[in-house]
């Protein structure tokens, strides 16, 4: 059985514009020590979904339904009082923005002390002397002096490793890192992504890991679903996204993906148009207003999500021979692709 | 740091200066009436104006006098006597001082217990019949003047004159070191009415800055990593929430330390407000000045305090 089920999850947010459908039927499954990569454009859904895992989501004027299993239990249908136990200890999360999810006012090692300190019943003492040991496994220099610093007094790549000891602290069963180097340079990112590759195969962590960046899940991910406005369009292994994608979005986004062997002269191939509002979500296959090979069936109604072959499911009208097909015409055309 | 205080306090000395500047050149210099006469007081005859006009130097060249003013400020603290009733002015401030401050502390401690609970409830639930209750509330309370509540509350509560005996009459201000009892009793009235208008804003505050803060990233990770609502909210919350009020809670007690005039007269409070308002009725220059001048220095005085203790509350802040 997998560690972490979500079935059919569907949140809506009233807002004053109209609804946002944010997530509509996504369904993912984590096995333990595995990590599965959810990549996506801003405003896929992918973030919301991660959220919605821990109840972070969880505001007056959300709508959630579907359910979230792990360990036998819907975390949707369970009380803050009980989530709580989950949050952080047993399922634990990194956010984008590190200077922004770090309180200001407090010092990190505080932080973390306060993170061990919800869950176990600790003295202090011993707190921080786990604390500093969880700063000093993510690689943080003199962790003793940098207990006492302030977020502010950290650069960027410094403040994502203490969100990670923070995570970490309570060896979690699952990380959940969202959008984890974004905001990071991109020397910086290598590191930050290595470091929670390491930290999963230590600790045999499972990790869900959200970003927009191919390159990131083509590092680290075992499974990959691809997700647009708010629905996941393919979902398998790392090999076959890389190696057979079916979705014409996906070839978009391997497409889009600057590379450092293509030709000078060569433009980068972004998809056409953008991502669709959330509350007028089009009609038919919703990523049929950019889709250069959107079939008549797609303006109409929906695709479902269907196994092309065993485990791996696509969400396109076009028959599988087509896209095959046209696979194969864009590896000829784009030779860096293959 | 302590290069910041000090310059930050030669800066506060010279703005003071300047304050007493304006004030003597304002109530001296301009023909608003002439100080002679008015301390000569009504039916006086020209020679004992004369007279008056050579004792006070009244003269010579302004800038001497400014100079003879500020000698005296700045040697012995000298604002000069009471044209009304030839007191020294610095001993009737002082004299009244503590009445003042009982004023002020009682009312800041009523207005903060009132106003940031009211606030936190609020914004724990926003747009509930609760909030909604205690903002439309809040509102009524910002509006209402201290001069129409303070009465409402004498005649409702005062003893003598209220319909419920519960609290002391206007008037009946004691001295804490006379007698606690009837002191907490006498003011208690004065510290609610000058409490319902600040608590009011405050509670709007401390509304507005935490639903504000409640968005923030942080407050996601203090609810990702496990912690109680009630801690996330009171912690990690209100810990960025409240420092801005720090601010405004500093510059409004700089503020009612220089009188809180209205509250006075209307408690008939013998504080520095009430001596204010009587040195204006009379016209009596030299308590005006020494009043304005007061304030003055509290205001100056509680800016300086607030952005120091800011370094302290936000340790982003650093002072070169």
């Amino acid at each position: 059985m997998a560690l972490l089920e979500i079935e059919d999850l569907h949140v809506s947010f009233k807002t004053v514009d109209g609804v946002v459908h944010a997530v509509e039927g996504v369904s993912l499954s984590l096995d333990a020590r595995k990590t599965l990569g959810v990549v996506g454009e801003s405003g896929s859904g992918k973030s919301v979904t991660a959220q919605t895992i821990l109840g972070l989501t969880r505001f007056p004027n959300a709508t959630i339904s579907g359910r979230i299993l792990f360990d036998g239990h819907d975390l949707l249908t369970m009380s803050t009082e009980h989530l709580r136990d989950v949050r952080g200890a047993r399922i634990a999360m990194i956010f984008q923005d590190p200077l922004s999810s770090l309180h200001p006012f407090f010092k990190v090692g505080h932080q973390i002390v306060e993170a061990i300190r919800a869950h176990e019943d600790v003295p202090r003492d011993l707190a921080r002397k786990r604390t500093i040991e969880a700063l000093s496994s993510v690689g943080i220099p003199s962790p003793e002096e940098r207990f006492n610093s302030f977020p502010h007094e950290m650069s960027g790549g410094m403040r994502q490793r203490v969100m990670i000891a923070m995570a970490l602290a309570m060896r979690p069963d699952i990380l959940i890192a969202d959008e984890p180097t974004t905001a990071l340079d991109v020397t910086v990112q290598a590191q930050v992504l290595e470091l929670i590759q390491a930290l999963r195969d230590d600790f045999g962590t499972a990790v869900i890991l959200i970003t927009h960046d191919l390159g990131v899940v083509a590092q680290m991910a075992d499974d990959v679903a691809v997700m647009y406005a708010g629905r996941v369009l393919e979902q398998t292994t790392r090999e076959t996204l890389f190696t057979e994608p079916e979705h014409p979005y996906t070839w978009g986004l391997l497409q889009s993906i600057p590379r450092l062997d293509a030709p000078r002269t060569g433009r980068l191939n972004p998809i056409a148009g953008s991502p669709p509002s959330l509350i007028n979500v089009p009609r038919g296959c919703t990523f049929h207003p950019r889709c250069p090979y959107a079939p008549p069936p797609a303006f109409e109604t929906e695709p479902a999500l269907t196994p092309s072959q065993p485990g791996h499911l696509v969400r396109c009208h076009l028959p599988i021979e087509e896209r095959k097909r046209l696979w194969q015409s864009l590896q000829n055309e784009h030779p860096a692709l293959r | 740091m302590g290069a910041y205080i000090v310059r930050r306090t030669l800066w506060a000395i010279l703005l003071l200066l300047v304050v007493s500047f304006l004030t003597f050149v304002i109530f001296n210099v301009f023909p608003s009436a002439d100080p002679a006469a008015l301390r000569a007081g009504r039916n006086a005859t020209p020679a004992l104006i004369e007279q008056i006009r050579r004792n006070l130097g009244l003269s010579k060249p302004f800038y001497t006098q400014y100079w003879i003013y500020l000698k005296g400020l700045l040697e012995h603290f000298n604002l000069g006597y009471s044209y009304y009733n030839t007191e020294s002015v610095k001993s009737e401030i002082f004299s009244r001082l503590p009445a003042t401050i009982s004023v002020t502390v009682g009312g800041f401690v009523a207005w903060m217990l009132i106003g940031i609970p009211v606030g936190i409830i609020s914004a724990i639930k926003p747009r509930s019949l609760l909030d909604r209750i205690m903002m439309g509330g809040s509102l009524v309370a910002i509006s209402a003047p201290v001069y129409f509540l303070g009465l409402v509350s004498l005649f409702l509560f005062a003893q003598g004159t209220g319909v419920l005996q519960w609290a002391g009459a206007a008037g009946s201000y004691v001295p804490i070191t006379q007698n606690p009892g009837t002191w907490f009793n006498s003011l208690i009235l004065a510290w609610l009415t000058l409490a319902a208008a600040f608590a009011a804003f405050y509670a709007r505050m401390t509304r507005g800055n935490l639903i504000e803060v409640m968005h923030e990233d942080y407050i996601r990770t203090a609810r990702a990593k496990g912690l109680r609502e009630s801690v996330v909210i009171t912690k990690h919350g209100l810990r960025a929430a409240l420092t801005p009020i720090v601010t405004m809670a500093g510059m409004d007690i700089g503020l009612l330390l220089g009188g809180a005039i209205l509250t006075e007269i209307v408690f008939n409070i013998p504080g520095i407000g009430r001596y204010a308002y009587d040195a204006i009725v009379n016209a009596d220059l030299p308590a005006i000045q020494g009043t304005v001048l007061f304030g003055a220095f509290f205001i100056v005085f509680a800016n300086l305090v607030v952005d120091i203790l800011y370094a302290f509350l936000d340790p982003r802040v650093t002072y070169g």
